[in-house]
C-alpha cells in the first residue's frame, strides 16, 4: 500500500511540474541555505585554527603592556619593550625550551626603479621552527649573520612578486632604508591570513640587523616561547611572569606590565566565534526551511480541494480514511524530499564555490548532509499531515457531488 | 462484520440482500431541520433489477447513499445480507462498500489524466491485489463491457458511453454483490443510454448481478424489473414492471 502511495505521489507530483518545483523551492532553498552555511561555517573554523597554529602551536608570546585577547593590536603601548637579554634570560629556565625574540618595523624597499613600502622583522633562527614556515628558495640566516647583524633578508612570496616578478631573487640587492641588503632566500607562500591580511607581505632579517641599522635601538617587541616537554602550560606561564617581574622590578600588588599569551588558547577563542557565527547563520537558514514547509502545506490544501472529487471516488470503491491520508501525506513528504535533495546538491556546489572564493578548505560533512535530508522529510510530515487530514475527513457524498 | 472477505452471513437463498426496515434520515436540528427520509422499509433480494424513480428531494438519492453505505440513518434498521449495518462506523463502511457493494454514478467519476485500465484497477488496489492478478482482472472487466482494445486510454480520450463502460468495469472488478447505479445514463444521448441499459440488462440476466438503479427517465426505469417510486421523503409505490414493456 505505501509502494502504491509513492507511485501514486510521483504520479501526481510529475502531472503538475511546474507548481510541484514551485511548491519544493520554499525547501530548496531552506536546505541549501544551511547546507551552505554550515559547510563554509565549519571549513573557515578549520582555517582559524590552522592560521593560528601556523602562528605556532604549543607557544606562548610574550609581549609588553597589559594582558589582553585576540589578535596583536598594533597599537604603541607605554610599557617598555624587551631587550635580547630578557630572552636569554628566558632561556635560562629550565621550563623553557626555546625563546624567540623579534621586532618589526615598517620601511621602504628598494629594487632597481621599484619601490614599496612593507614590514621588516628581525628574528633568529628559531623562527623557521617556531612558526613552520619552511623556505623554498635559498637559505636561512647562518649563526655568524645572526650575530654579527649582517646585511642579508628572506623574502616573502608578495615582495618577491613586488620587486622581481617570477624570478629567483636569491644574490639579488635591495635597499631598505640607507641599508643595502642580500636577499639570501625566499618563504613558502602562504596567502591571506583569516583576518584578511596578506601574510606574505614581509622581509625577514636577523634582529640584530634590525636593531642596529633599521631601528637604531636594542628593543625586542615580543619574545615566542615554546615549553620544555612535560611542562604544563599553566606551571611554565606562572615561571615566566615571576622571571619578568622580577627583570622589570614590578613590586608586589602592582599589575603586569607584559603578557603571555596562549596560542592555544587564542585558537579555541576564534573557533569558537566562528562556530557562534555559523549557527547563526544557520538558524537563519533553516527559517527559510520552515517558510518552505508552509510552502509544500499550502499547496498540499490547494491539492486536496482540486482533488476533492478524486477523493470522493476513492472513499466510494473502498479506500478507508488513513489510506486516504497516508496519500496525501506520502506525497507531501516526497515532494519535501525532492526538494531536500536538490537543496543539498545546490547547497553543496555553492558551499565548493564559496570555499574556492574564501580560499578555505571545501569539506562536506556527511552528518549534516543526513540532518538536513531527515530535516526535510519532518518539513514534509508535519506540514503535509493538516491537509492530508483534510483529505481523510471528507464526507464521500459531498465529495462525489463537488464540482 | 468478521472478516472482510466473508459475506456478511451464508447466503441463504431465504435471507434478503437488503432489507430497509422503518429506515428515517434528516438533517439539522430546529428551523433547518429536514427530513429526507421518513420510515421507509424496503427489502431487495439477490439478483433483482430495481429501478427508483421519483422527483427531485423525494428522498431516492438519500436512500441510494444509505443503500450504498456512504450515509447512515438516522434511525432504522439496515440489513445487507441479514448482517445489521446500520450502525457501522466509516471505516466499517469502507470495508463494506471495497468489498460488496459496486457504483456507477451520472457524472461517471473517473480519475482524470488515468488510463481505463487503471480506473478499472482502483478498487482491487484497495483490496490490496498483487499488480499483476489486479491487471488480468480489470483487463477481464474491460472486456466484459466491451472496452477491450482500450485500455490505455485516458477518460478524455472516450466518449461518455465508453466512459461509462469504463465506470461499469470498475464497479465490476470487484466482484460486488450489488451494482448501485445512479442516473447512470442521465450524461448521455438515447443511443448510448440505451446501449449501456442493455448491458446493465445483460449483466442483471446471465450473471444474476443484483442492480439497483436511480433514474428519472420512464425509458430507462422499463429496463428494470421492479420499479420503486419515492415521494416527500416516502415510499409512494412499488411494483413489478414486464421486463422490455413500456
Amino acid at each position: 500500500m505505501l509502494w502504491e502511495a509513492f507511485r501514486l505521489a510521483l504520479r501526481a507530483i510529475r502531472r503538475n511540474m511546474l507548481r510541484s518545483f514551485l511548491t519544493v523551492l520554499g525547501v530548496v532553498i531552506g536546505v541549501a541555505a544551511v547546507i551552505a552555511m554550515v559547510t563554509v561555517g565549519q571549513g573557515s573554523s578549520a582555517k582559524v585554527s590552522a592560521d593560528v597554529a601556523s602562528l605556532g602551536t604549543n607557544v606562548l608570546v610574550l609581549r609588553p603592556g597589559k594582558a589582553q585577547m585576540g589578535p596583536p593590536s598594533g597599537g604603541r603601548d607605554t610599557s617598555p619593550l624587551f631587550t635580547l637579554r630578557d630572552a636569554e634570560a628566558l632561556r635560562s629556565l629550565s621550563v623553557v625550551a626555546a625563546a624567540s625574540p623579534s621586532s618589526s618595523s615598517s620601511v621602504t624597499v628598494v629594487s632597481g626603479n621599484t619601490n614599496t613600502t612593507t614590514t621588516v622583522t628581525g628574528i633568529d633562527a628559531d623562527f623557521f621552527d617556531v612558526r613552520a614556515w619552511p623556505l623554498v628558495l635559498g637559505r636561512s640566516f647562518t649563526e655568524a649573520e645572526e650575530k654579527g647583524g649582517a646585511a642579508v633578508c628572506i623574502l616573502g612570496e608578495t615582495m618577491r612578486q613586488t620587486l622581481f616578478g617570477n624570478t629567483d631573487p636569491t644574490g639579488e640587492q635591495v635597499r631598505l632604508k640607507s641599508m643595502s641588503c642580500e636577499v639570501i632566500g625566499l618563504l613558502e607562500a602562504k596567502g591571506a591570513s583569516s583576518f584578511g591580511t596578506d601574510q606574505d607581505d614581509l622581509i625577514l632579517m636577523p634582529i640584530r640587523t634590525l636593531q642596529r641599522r633599521i631601528a637604531g635601538n636594542t628593543d625586542v617587541a615580543r619574545i615566542s616561547i615554546s615549553l620544555a616537554s612535560g611542562v604544563s602550560t599553566k606551571h611554565g606561564i606562572a615561571e615566566i611572569e615571576t622571571l619578568m617581574r622580577e627583570r622589570r622590578r614590578i613590586s608586589l600588588g602592582e599589575d603586569d606590565d607584559f603578557s603571555v599569551t596562549d596560542m592555544k588558547q587564542i585558537s579555541s577563542v576564534l573557533a569558537g566565534i566562528s562556530n557562534v557565527l555559523t549557527g547563526l547563520l544557520s538558524s537563519v537558514a533553516a527559517v527559510s526551511l520552515v517558510v518552505g514547509g508552509i510552502g509544500i502545506m499550502n499547496i498540499m490544501l490547494v491539492s486536496v480541494t482540486e482533488r476533492t472529487r478524486e477523493i470522493g471516488i476513492r472513499l466510494a470503491v473502498g479506500a478507508e480514511a488513513r489510506q486516504v491520508l497516508t496519500q496525501f501525506l506520502v506525497e507531501a513528504v516526497v515532494l519535501s524530499l525532492i526538494g531536500g535533495v536538490i537543496g543539498i546538491l545546490l547547497g553543496l556546489g555553492l558551499a565548493a564555490i564559496g570555499s574556492a572564493f574564501m580560499n578555505i578548505q571545501f569539506a562536506p560533512d556527511i552528518r549534516v548532509i543526513l540532518i538536513a535530508f531527515a530535516f526535510s522529510a519532518l518539513v514534509g510530515v508535519v506540514f503535509g499531515y493538516f491537509p492530508a487530514r483534510r483529505a481523510a475527513r471528507l464526507d464521500p457524498i459531498e465529495a462525489l457531488r463537488y464540482q | 462484520m468478521a472478516s472482510p472477505d466473508t459475506p456478511p452471513s451464508p447466503d441463504n437463498p431465504a435471507t434478503p440482500l437488503i432489507q430497509l426496515r422503518a429506515i428515517t434520515r434528516s438533517y439539522g436540528t430546529g428551523e433547518a431541520f429536514v427530513c429526507a427520509l421518513e420510515a421507509v422499509d424496503l427489502t431487495i433480494q439477490q439478483g433483482e433489477f430495481v429501478a427508483i424513480m421519483g422527483p427531485s428531494g423525494s428522498g431516492k438519492s438519500t436512500a441510494m447513499n444509505i443503500i450504498g453505505c456512504l450515509d447512515r440513518p438516522t434511525s432504522g434498521q439496515y440489513l445487507f445480507n441479514g448482517v445489521e449495518v446500520a450502525g457501522l462506523n466509516q471505516d466499517q463502511r469502507a470495508l463494506l462498500r471495497r468489498h460488496y457493494l459496486g457504483f456507477v454514478f451520472q457524472g461517471f467519476n473517473l480519475l482524470a489524466r488515468t488510463s481505463a485500465l487503471e480506473n478499472v484497477e482502483l478498487p482491487l488496489i484497495y483490496k490490496g491485489m498483487p499488480r499483476a492478478e489486479r491487471q488480468a482482472r480489470a483487463r477481464a472487466a474491460l472486456a466484459r463491457v466491451g472496452l477491450a482494445g482500450r485500455e490505455t486510454h485516458d477518460p478524455s480520450q472516450l466518449s461518455g458511453g465508453q466512459q461509462q463502460r469504463v465506470a461499469i468495469a470498475r464497479a465490476l472488478a470487484s466482484q460486488p454483490m450489488v451494482l448501485l447505479a445512479d442516473e447512470p445514463t442521465g450524461n448521455l444521448d438515447t443511443q448510448r443510454s440505451e446501449e449501456i441499459m442493455q448491458l446493465l440488462v445483460e449483466l442483471n440476466r446471465t450473471e444474476g448481478l443484483t442492480i439497483i438503479m436511480v433514474t428519472h427517465e420512464e425509458d430507462m426505469a422499463a429496463h428494470a424489473g421492479r420499479l420503486v417510486t419515492f415521494r416527500d421523503g416516502r415510499l409512494a409505490s412499488d411494483v413489478a414492471v414486464q421486463a422490455g414493456v413500456s
